[in-house]
Parts: structure tokens; C-alpha cells; sequence
């Protein structure tokens, strides 16, 4: 029986990648551990190594074709004695094609079924930041956090780059990509795996007037280090009555991956949003990403630049302008809308911005906010906007304890409970440790249908 | 106890002379002061004595609130470090951190106002007796976290090493913090950096009450960066004279781009860890040896009067100084007003 050879993932985010190059040819014999094509990601370029000897059948993908989906079958490979003859029969019993169990966006395509329902306004806003005209130019987030870097390292030598593989590993997720070319091993620092200590040396530099960027790996590990976070850089500005403080950058992603378990999947910015002392920023775009690192590395306080994984190789618009800088504590306006006020931020907002879509065609036009700065909150902006609506759903992947949900469920009911016309909803990541099974991961975390039940619900319309 | 003890009994050579590791570097033999050393070491101490012990009072008065933690009978070491360093190098250490002050020529007013949480505190009363700083001065505080100076001390010698500006860090930590994690990821990259970095471990034998004996399985912290490859070394800390020349040789080492340097004191706090502390683990003759034996003042105060560089009036006249400079600092201390309650909101963001 031929063997379907198929696209591999060689990250746990990996939707579809590049399929470089074929190193054997049709009618070629292979053995288990042979390299036989070379596949490229944004982040990597990998080898695909044969796992059963055989002879390669039939090349079904092209070398140089893009995107390619994780799963898809790129190529037959014949078994000892089998010819070109049972090619037929292996593409027959393939028909029932796999389908691709990889990453979140088949979570989300499940969504509710179509209602009809006259369509309503749920219309793109500007960005007030951006000047009108300003060209705009494709970038994914990964790109626009290295660009970030690399436009304030170039403006301020004070400023460098530390934490685990930054430099000639080019960066675990490839954020920190060329900058060791650019700029050295001076100012691009690969340290040990020691959280707690590098951590601390950020503080103590940037108490010195440095103005260090201190990469995580990912936030997970920043737990060995959040005693120097919160006790050193935090509280020294107040414990010094103003003398000295900490101007420096904590970042890296947070929040889940795509099915890393429990110990590698939670988001943090409750835990920083609740210390004085910090500023917490959650970027969603490419431009957020951009605009609001390059404000992080300027602000003379500790700012906890809270990233994710899932959303580094996303492409967004951005505005291609020489010096792009979004102002920390303002949140956005997505979309405009009148029934209902949804409120997220960072991969919250793929799922917002989703349900906004569909609630929009079964006629509720719901306004979309995406906060991008946790501390300082704008909560004028999301009660300026629920005085228009009277309602309010947020969205989340964090767990809903003390969520940033919460606290904003507080002050909206503290500062416009008579313009309520529902009680808030959050929706939120289970209360549960992420599970590693898939199916489990996936109820575990949001989805666009649970925003859209949840706006229907407090519209009255379910 | 008695090793340590011994320690500083005979002179800082001698527990040098036990080497063990590699690494392990012989303390250099006492210089002697001349007559402006001895009085300018004897007057320094002798401020942090009675500061300390004013502050002492204060607490008994309920003046000043919270953990206070006195810094007396380790005096010696941070004035022979201090009388070592040249001008930009900085010092951190932990919470007990008045004498630090104090030696960084930190005016005793401020900081003693600090400690009543008053407005004209080195922190406007906001940081308490554990966290002043000065920028000034080069003091980078005060910290309340047991080791967590030690980490943050290795980022000050990362930014002299970033500016390349010559100076040097020193970071103050106890025996106690000298078993925090962090404190071994520091040493780790302070030498694979090289990092000008001087660590220096306070070892009054005792992390609160439970001694080094009890808490360390290799007792002789000088050599806990051994297998980083950091050179370290005992030192009698209650002879400033042999703080010094350890000091300076220390800075030496880490100035001409040979990376951190560990230096052990060998001291000894004569009070408990904390005001609220009996400290009922030792005995009330081991801390009356230590006084009448190796006391820090003493043992200068008998110098200066041998060798005939002041006579027992004019010694008298310089603690009636003293005395007085203090007793401004209490009054002061204790009349100056508490922080306007706007302050409240105030130094959390720039």
C-alpha cells in the first residue's frame, strides 16, 4: 500500500509553509532518515526527513509552492515490490482527505449556522493615530516587533536586547531576527537560562539609566523572575521618593500556544495589571505591535510587553511611515457599531472581530474595542462607547478569576451602571489548567461562537 | 562559631591560608593606616555607631516603625570599602543599610528622617529604613527582598562595563542571602561577562537566627564561586584596615577587566537581626567576646591613642561631635513633618 508523505508541522503554531525544495526525484529510493525536501516557515527553513524506506512514487506539490497546509499530502511513496500502478489506488482510498487538526483557526471557523437577517453596520474605523493618506504596507507582527526594536536601538545607544537565544539563534519565535547583525553582541545579549538573574541584571542596568529590553522566552518563565519585576523594578521609583526608577522593557509571548499544556499556556496580564508601579500592554495588530514597542522602549517606566505566539505570523496592514508610535493607555475603535460593545485585546480580538462579522449579517451591529494597553486601562473609552450601546460583552483567553474582564466589568457597572440595559458577559478561558488534548484545548479556550451567544444574550435575542 | 570566631581573632591571613579551591586567593597582608586613616575610619564608625544606636532609641520610642535592622559591630566593613572605592563606583546592598548610607556621605539627617517616615527623608518618608537610594551619591539602595541586590548589583557592573566608564559595583549581601538562587545565576554571568562586580558577603553568622553552621553546607562562603571561577577571599571584617587592602585589591581586579571578586567579612552584628529580635540562638558571652575582642572602634581607638595621634580628650571631643550630629538627625527626625498626603500618589510613573 503506498505511504502518503505529508506536510509536517515543525512548531505547534504551524499552519502552512513553504515548500522549498525537492532533494530526491520521482523514481528515487529513500531509506528511513533520508532528507528529502527542504520546507520553510517564517520562522525556519527545516529538512523533512523520510520515516519509511520505499521509492518515491509521485511528487504531488511542486518545489517553490507557498502555503502549503499542515497535513496536505505532498508526495507517494511506493513500498518494496508496488509500481506506478498503485498510485491510482492510493489516491482513491486518499479522497477522504485529512483535515488539518493543526492550529486555531479551524476552532474558530466553526461557527454558528448562518441566520437570515438583514445585514447591519459593523464598519472598519480608522485609526485615529495614522494620518489620513499615510501609505500603508503589509507586515506580520513578528516583523513589526523586530522593527521596533531595531528603529529605537538605532535612535538611543542605551537601549539592548537580553534573554534566552536573542542573538545568534536569531530568537526562539525569530523576533529578535538580524538584530545581532546589525547592532553586536554588545547590545544583542544571549544569556543562560537563568530567569531570575538575568531579569534582576535588567533592573539594576536600567536603575543605572539603561534602558534594557529583557526578552522571555515566553511569560511562563518569567514567573522565576517576577519578584525582580515587581519588587525592583515596580516600587523602586515610589521607594526612591522619585530619585530613580527602572526604564525598561519586559517582553515576550503570553498567554496559550497551540496545544503546550498547562505549564506553557497562560496569560499573564492580570497578574502584572493588578501592581502599581507597571505599565502592561497587550498588542493585537501588527501596527500595535509596532507603535506600542517602540513607545514601550521611550517610557521611562517598566513596561510588561505582553506578546503571542499565535498572532506572530499573522499579516496585518501597517502604516509605512518613518517614525510610527501609538500613545500607551489608548484603546481603539475596530469596528462602529450600536447594539452592543465588545471589548478585547491581543487574540481576543480575533475572535471579536469574528463574531462582529456574523452577529453583523443576523442583523446586531456590535462596536469592537481593542484595548492594546491592559495598565493604564481606558475605560473612558469603553464607557463612552457602552453609554451608546448598553451593553457589554469582553473577551479573553485568560482564566475568568481576577481577569482583566473583571476589572473592567467593575468600573463600567462603578462609572455607567444606568446606561446597562444587561448584565456584562465575559467570555473567557475555562477555569481549568490548559489541557494538552486537542479537543479538550479547544473547549478550554474561547471561541467566536460562545462571543456571539453572549452578544445575543445580552441583546435579548438568543 | 569558633571557627569563625578564631577567624578574626588572629589576623585576616589566617583563615586565608586554608585554601581549597582554585580560586581561592590570599588575603594581602595589613597595611597600616597612617594618622588621617585611622581618625577619618574612626570617625565614619564611630557615626554609624551612635547613629544606630540613636535609631535604636527611636524604635524603643516607637518613632520609628516597622523592621528596623542595625548595623552595629559590622561598621568596619563598609567604611574600609568605602575609604577603597574611587569616585562613581556604586554600592547596593540589602536592609540593613543605614551604615551603607552613612559611608556614602548620605546626609544622617535624611536618613534618619527616613526612618521616622518623615517628608525630609532621603525617600519623603515613602521607602522606610530599608529602601533610601541616592543617584548622587552612587547608593542604589535598600532592598527588601533577601539576594535580590545581588542580581540587580551585577546590572550596575553591566552598565559600567556598557558605558565603559572604569567603575566598579559593589554589592553587599549576608551569609543568609548567600544560599538564594539568584545569587549563583549572577555569579554565572557576572564572570562569563566579566563583569565589574565585587560581592560582597557580610558574614555576621547569622541569617536571623539561624546560623551558618546550620543553614550552609560548605561554611566558607568566600569560595561559592568557585566552580564560576571567581576569585574570592576571607577577610577579617572587623579590622577596617584589612577591609581595605582587600577592597582595593578587589577593585583592581575587577577595574583591569578580570570580572567580579568575591570578598567574605568576616563580621558580627551585635544586636539581633531586628529590633523585635532577643536573639535568644547565641549566647550572651559570645557577643560579649566579640565586643571586648574585636570590636572594630576599639581596636583603632587603641591605635590612634598608642601611637599617640590623639590623646583621650581630643577622642572625646570627636564623639561629642558626633553626638551632636546625631542628635540633630534624631531632632530633626522627629519635628520635620510627615509626608503631605498627596505624596500618597505620587513616584509611581514618570
Amino acid at each position: 500500500m503506498p505511504i502518503d508523505i505529508l506536510m509536517p508541522a515543525l512548531s505547534p503554531t504551524m499552519e502552512e509553509g513553504k515548500l522549498a525544495k525537492w532533494l530526491k526525484a520521482e523514481g528515487d529510493s529513500v531509506t528511513a532518515g533520508d532528507v528529502i525536501a527542504e520546507i520553510e516557515t517564517d520562522k525556519a527553513t527545516m529538512e523533512v526527513e523520510a520515516v519509511e524506506e520505499g521509492t518515491i512514487g509521485k511528487i504531488l506539490v511542486p518545489e517553490g509552492t507557498d502555503a502549503v497546509k499542515v497535513n496536505e499530502k505532498i508526495a507517494i511513496l511506493l513500498e518494496e515490490g508496488e509500481d506506478a500502478s498503485a498510485l491510482d489506488k492510493a489516491s482513491e482510498a486518499a479522497a477522504p482527505a485529512q483535515s488539518a487538526p493543526a492550529g486555531k483557526e479551524n476552532a474558530e471557523a466553526e461557527t454558528a449556522a448562518p441566520l437570515p437577517a438583514a445585514p447591519v453596520s459593523s464598519e472598519p474605523a480608522d485609526d485615529p493615530e495614522i494620518p489620513d493618506g499615510t501609505p500603508m504596507k503589509s507586515s506580520t507582527v513578528r516583523e513589526a516587533l523586530r522593527d521596533a526594536m531595531a528603529e529605537e536601538m538605532r535612535r538611543d545607544g542605551d537601549v539592548f536586547v537580553m534573554g534566552e537565544e536573542v542573538a545568534e539563534y536569531q530568537g526562539a519565535y525569530k523576533i529578535t531576527q538580524g538584530l545581532l547583525a546589525e547592532f553586536g553582541d554588545k547590545r544583542v545579549i544571549d544569556t543562560p537560562i537563568t530567569e531570575h538573574g538575568f531579569a534582576g541584571m535588567g533592573v539594576g542596568a536600567a536603575m543605572a539609566g539603561l534602558k534594557p529590553i529583557v526578552e522571555f522566552m515566553t511569560f511562563n518563565f518569567a514567573m522565576q523572575a517576577i519578584d525582580q519585576i515587581i519588587n525592583s523594578a515596580a516600587k523602586t521609583l515610589y521607594m526612591s521618593g522619585g530619585q530613580m526608577g527602572a526604564p525598561m522593557v519586559f517582553r515576550g509571548p503570553n498567554g496559550a500556544a497551540a496545544r503546550v499544556g498547562a505549564q506553557h499556556s497562560q496569560d499573564f496580564a492580570s497578574w502584572y495589571a493588578s501592581v502599581p508601579g507597571l505599565t502592561v500592554i497587550q498588542p493585537y495588530s501588527a501596527a500595535d505591535a509596532k507603535g506600542l514597542l517602540k513607545a514601550a522602549i521611550r517610557n521611562p517606566n517598566p513596561v510588561v510587553f505582553l506578546e503571542n505566539e499565535i498572532l506572530y505570523g499573522q499579516t496585518f496592514e501597517i502604516p509605512d511611515m518613518d517614525d510610527f508610535i501609538l500613545p500607551i493607555g489608548k484603546a481603539k475603535v475596530e469596528r462602529t457599531g450600536s447594539d452592543v460593545t465588545l471589548v478585547s485585546w491581543s487574540i481576543g480580538m480575533t475572535y471579536a472581530l469574528k463574531a462582529a462579522d456574523q452577529l453583523a449579517e443576523q442583523g446586531i451591529s456590535a462596536e469592537v474595542i481593542n484595548l492594546r494597553t491592559i495598565r493604564p486601562l481606558d475605560i473612558d473609552t469603553v464607557i463612552k462607547s457602552v453609554k451608546k450601546t448598553g451593553r457589554l460583552v469582553t473577551v479573553e483567553e485568560a482564566y475568568p478569576m481576577c481577569s482583566v474582564s473583571s476589572e473592567i466589568a467593575f468600573q463600567v457597572q462603578e462609572k455607567a451602571f444606568d446606561y446597562l440595559d444587561a448584565p456584562i458577559l465575559r467570555v473567557t478561558g475555562k477555569d481549568v489548567p490548559m489541557p494538552y488534548a486537542a479537543n479538550l484545548e479547544k473547549l478550554a479556550l474561547p471561541n467566536v461562537q460562545e462571543v456571539i451567544d453572549a452578544a445575543k444574550a445580552v441583546t435579548y435575542t438568543a | 562559631m569558633a571557627a569563625a570566631t578564631k577567624s578574626t581573632a588572629g589576623s585576616g591571613t589566617k583563615s586565608a591560608s586554608r585554601s581549597r579551591g582554585a580560586a581561592k586567593s590570599a588575603a594581602p597582608a595589613i597595611v597600616e593606616f597612617d594618622k588621617d586613616q585611622e581618625l577619618h575610619a574612626y570617625r565614619e564608625m564611630l557615626q554609624i555607631r551612635r547613629f544606630e544606636e540613636k535609631a535604636g532609641q527611636l524604635y524603643g520610642m516607637g518613632l520609628i516603625g516597622g523592621f528596623c535592622h542595625l548595623y552595629i559591630g559590622q561598621e568596619a566593613v563598609v567604611v574600609g570599602m568605602q575609604m577603597a572605592k574611587v569616585d562613581g563606583d556604586q554600592m547596593i546592598t540589602g536592609y540593613r543599610d543605614h551604615g551603607h548610607m552613612l559611608a556614602m556621605d548620605l546626609d544622617p539627617k535624611g536618613v534618619m528622617a527616613e526612618l521616622t517616615g518623615r517628608r525630609g527623608g532621603l525617600s519623603k518618608g515613602k521607602g522606610g529604613s530599608m529602601h533610601m537610594f541616592s543617584k548622587e551619591k552612587h547608593f542604589y539602595g535598600g532592598h527588601g527582598i533577601v539576594g535580590a541586590q545581588v542580581s540587580l548589583g551585577t546590572g550596575l557592573g553591566f552598565a559600567n562595563k556598557y558605558r565603559e566608564n572604569g567603575n566598579v559595583a559593589m554589592a553587599f549581601f549576608g551569609d543568609g542571602a548567600s544560599n538564594q538562587g539568584q545569587v549563583y545565576e549572577s555569579f554565572n554571568m557576572a564572570q562569563l561577562w566579566k563583569i565589574p562586580v565585587i560581592y560582597v558577603i557580610e558574614n555576621n553568622k547569622y541569617g536571623m537566627g539561624t546560623s551558618v553552621e546550620r543553614s550552609s553546607a560548605n561554611t566558607d562562603l568566600s569560595q561559592r564561586g568557585a566552580s564560576f571561577g571567581i576569585p574570592g577571599e576571607q577577610v577579617d571584617g572587623m579590622d577596617v584596615r584589612a577591609v581595605m587592602a582587600a577592597s582595593q585589591k578587589a577593585l583592581e581586579h575587577c577595574r583591569s577587566g578580570k570580572g567580579p571578586y568575591i570578598l567574605e567579612m568576616i563580621t558580627y552584628r551585635y544586636r539581633g537581626h531586628s529590633m523585635s529580635d532577643p536573639a535568644k540562638y547565641r549566647s550572651k558571652e559570645e557577643v560579649q567576646k566579640m565586643r571586648t575582642e574585636h570590636d572594630p572602634i576599639e581596636q583603632v581607638r587603641k591605635r590612634v591613642l598608642d601611637n599617640g595621634w590623639a590623646t583621650e580628650d581630643e577622642l572625646k571631643a570627636l564623639d561629642k561631635d558626633v553626638r551632636a550630629i546625631v542628635a540633630e538627625a534624631a531632632e530633626f527626625a522627629q519635628t520635620d513633618p510627615e509626608p503631605d498626603v498627596s505624596e500618597l500618589y505620587t513616584d509611581i510613573l514618570l
